[in-house]
């Protein structure tokens, strides 16, 4: 451990909120003899008055679930860096930041993996009643009760020739697609723009994807161009036996909407890690039992909480060594 | 003559064809059987029930027993054999349907989606009550596969698109595969993080899952079950997971459905399904035409669809 003057003189990383890898794993996995972390998360002062008193010479953040905009910036006036322990960007407010010279430096590809095998292991879920089986024999309805489903119905359906919708061909999206075409499905996508050297069919609108597919599975980040991507028509394309899948935010979705495309059997299932409001779920998808809901933890493995935590604290090391970022985010 | 209890488009199938007698909707087995015992010339099986000895000595008319199941370990075939009734199952239909279930199950128990859904349900989340769970990562995972046929082939393919290196225990080593052979199951679930049972049921892989290969397997391992119920030991493998010993299970299939050990219910690391590998409209129906086509190629006298015996 560094003698106390020594650490004095480090310079300091802010943590608004503790992040989860921190939390889960320990925070000793994550310490550097190029820095400190100055922890607003342990004041009893709101943000904004703790920033004001100790964020002068602040010259980095890793920022984990907080939201970082003008008005903590204009507290932080050294800060160059931002490292962000989330796939997803849309807690900052990045044109503030570029306006401000800050660098982004993000989750790289760290997630991608688990995040999209979460995705399939929730469209497998849906379409085979996993988890609602799950539950029907943890209840002893099984025996007391016979099969789950009467055979010969409309239930669950093959994964063999269904055609998958992905809506942002991101890292993620593209190792979600890599798994699915093992399973017999197959593949198109709608991105911001068409992906060179990638063979799968491009469709200019989500609303033309989701008319040719039986599942769509969400991908992309949110931004104001994907806030309701996913909206009344999107979902009326997709149709009675179509499936919704996301692992990106929300917001991405208009929730209200597809509630009531699911409780109405427009639709005929849906697997969600993320919501508009968490951890507000709506309490109609509490009662159905072709819905999967999980608390936004696609990424929650030790391996990609150790993975994101190291990486942040190499990108912050970079930054005080003068050195390019690991994954600095480039917006294309 | 079908066993219970039947699709309903095969039911219907059947019935345009045939003279049906549904075994199950019979009150007394004994008398029907002896009463009909020179017209019924064929069953239809399934996995629960098919043509044992007995029932195959009470109907000397048989000619074919048509399963609707790959498996045939309800039917005894050196029986059917040796009095020259032909056996057909539902091969090739089913094997994706099994292999899709044998990896929704694998990421169910390690990614705990049957228990994260839970605890959004139970409205946990919204009281800001923590879900500290140690969700297990899934890729990369080593996947020791028991019977390596078209089952437990499909199912490595599909483990391969998440990097799963791919290990195996057969009766011999496959010539031309790259995956690992081990020669013994204990020497595979020492050396594997899931262990998937994927082989057939026969009086020598029955228990081929004991104390021994639990043991192996150990406290971080998974093992999946879609073969048959009798392939685990299930006293054992009850035993393990309620001690800890076995790090998590994904069961389709029991020793006595639709019973299940009621230990079981509470466990989170383990995921009960009600016998439904194949259980898809599409497979179905599938395997309900093979059912149908076998049995009209025997009467017609045509060459068998999926012939066993």
């Amino acid at each position: 451990m560094a003698s106390p003057a020594a650490d004095e003189d480090l310079p300091q990383v802010l943590l608004i909120k503790n992040p989860p890898a921190f939390a889960v794993l320990g925070e000793e996995h994550f310490t550097s003899t190029k820095f400190r972390y100055l922890k607003a998360f342990e004041s009893s002062l709101p943000l904004h008055d703790f920033l004001a008193a100790h964020g002068g010479s602040v010259r980095a953040i890793l920022a984990s679930l907080s939201v970082v905009d003008a008005s903590v910036l204009d507290l932080l006036p050294e800060v160059r860096v931002i490292a962000t322990t989330s796939a997803g960007l849309n807690l900052l407010d990045l044109p503030e930041c570029r306006r401000r010279g800050i660098k982004i430096a993000n989750a790289g590809d760290v997630y991608s993996t688990d995040v999209a095998d979460y995705a399939v292991g929730l469209l497998i879920d849906v379409l085979r009643k996993i988890s609602a089986s799950n539950r029907y024999v943890k209840q002893g309805f099984w025996a007391s009760k016979g099969d789950y489903y009467p055979l010969g119905s409309k239930f669950c359906f093959q994964l063999r020739g269904k055609r998958i919708g992905i809506v942002g061909l991101g890292r993620i999206g593209y190792q979600v697609a890599k798994r699915l075409e093992a399973f017999g499905c197959s593949i198109a996508y709608n991105s911001r723009k068409a992906k060179p050297g990638v063979s799968y069919p491009f469709y200019q609108t989500v609303q033309e994807l989701a008319a040719k597919s039986d599942a769509l599975i969400l991908c992309c980040g949110l931004t104001q161009q994907t806030r309701h991507l996913v909206n009344k028509e999107v979902l009326a394309a997709l149709g009675k036996e179509g499936v919704v899948v996301n692992v990106a935010r929300g917001g991405v979705i208009d929730e209200k909407e597809m509630v009531r495309c699911l409780v109405e059997g427009e639709i005929a299932g849906a697997g969600l890690d993320v919501f508009e409001n968490e951890p507000e779920v709506p309490k109609e998808l509490m009662e159905l039992d072709n819905v999967v809901m999980s608390p936004h933890c696609a990424v929650r493995t030790r391996e990609s909480l150790m993975e994101v935590g190291r990486l942040a604290v190499g990108n912050l090391e970079a930054f005080f060594s003068n050195e390019p970022l690991l994954s600095e985010f480039e917006d294309d | 003559m079908t066993c219970p209890p039947v699709h309903p488009y095969l039911v219907e199938a059947l019935e345009k064809r045939f003279t049906l007698h549904k075994l199950d909707s019979v009150p007394d087995k004994a008398q029907f059987l002896s009463s009909h015992r020179d017209s019924i010339r064929a069953v239809v099986g399934n996995a629960a029930a098919g043509a044992d000895a007995e029932l195959i000595d009470q109907l000397p008319k048989l000619e074919i027993v048509s399963s609707y199941s790959v498996g045939l370990d309800k039917i005894d075939l050196a029986k059917c054999k040796e009095k020259g009734i032909r056996v057909t199952n539902t091969p090739d239909v089913l094997t994706d349907d099994v292999a899709d279930l044998a990896l929704g199950l694998m990421l169910a128990v390690l990614r705990r989606l049957c228990e994260s859904d839970r605890y959004v349900r139970s409205g946990l989340w919204k009281k800001g009550v923590g879900f500290n769970l140690f969700l297990l990562q899934f890729s990369g995972k080593t996947v020791g596969i028991i019977g390596l046929g078209r089952i437990g082939m499909a199912i490595a393919q599909r483990a391969e698109a998440f990097s799963c290196p791919i290990s195996y225990f057969s009766r011999s080593q496959k010539p031309g595969i790259n995956y690992k052979y081990h020669p013994s199951v204990v020497d595979l679930a020492a050396n594997c993080d899931i262990l998937v049972v994927a082989c057939a049921l026969t009086p020598e892989t029955r228990h081929i899952i004991n104390r021994e290969v639990i043991d192996a397997l150990g406290p971080k391992g998974v093992l999946i079950n879609i073969g048959r119920g009798p392939h685990v030991d299930e006293a054992e493998l009850v035993s393990a997971l309620v001690e800890g010993r076995l790090g998590g299970a994904g069961l389709d299939v029991f020793q006595d459905e639709p019973n299940v050990p009621e230990e079981l219910f509470k466990l989170e690391n383990v995921v009960l399904l009600p016998h439904v590998g194949s259980g898809t409209v599409e497979t179905r129906q599938a395997m309900a035409d093979l059912v149908v086509g076998n049995l009209e190629a025997h009467f017609l006298n045509k060459p068998l669809l999926t012939p066993v015996v």
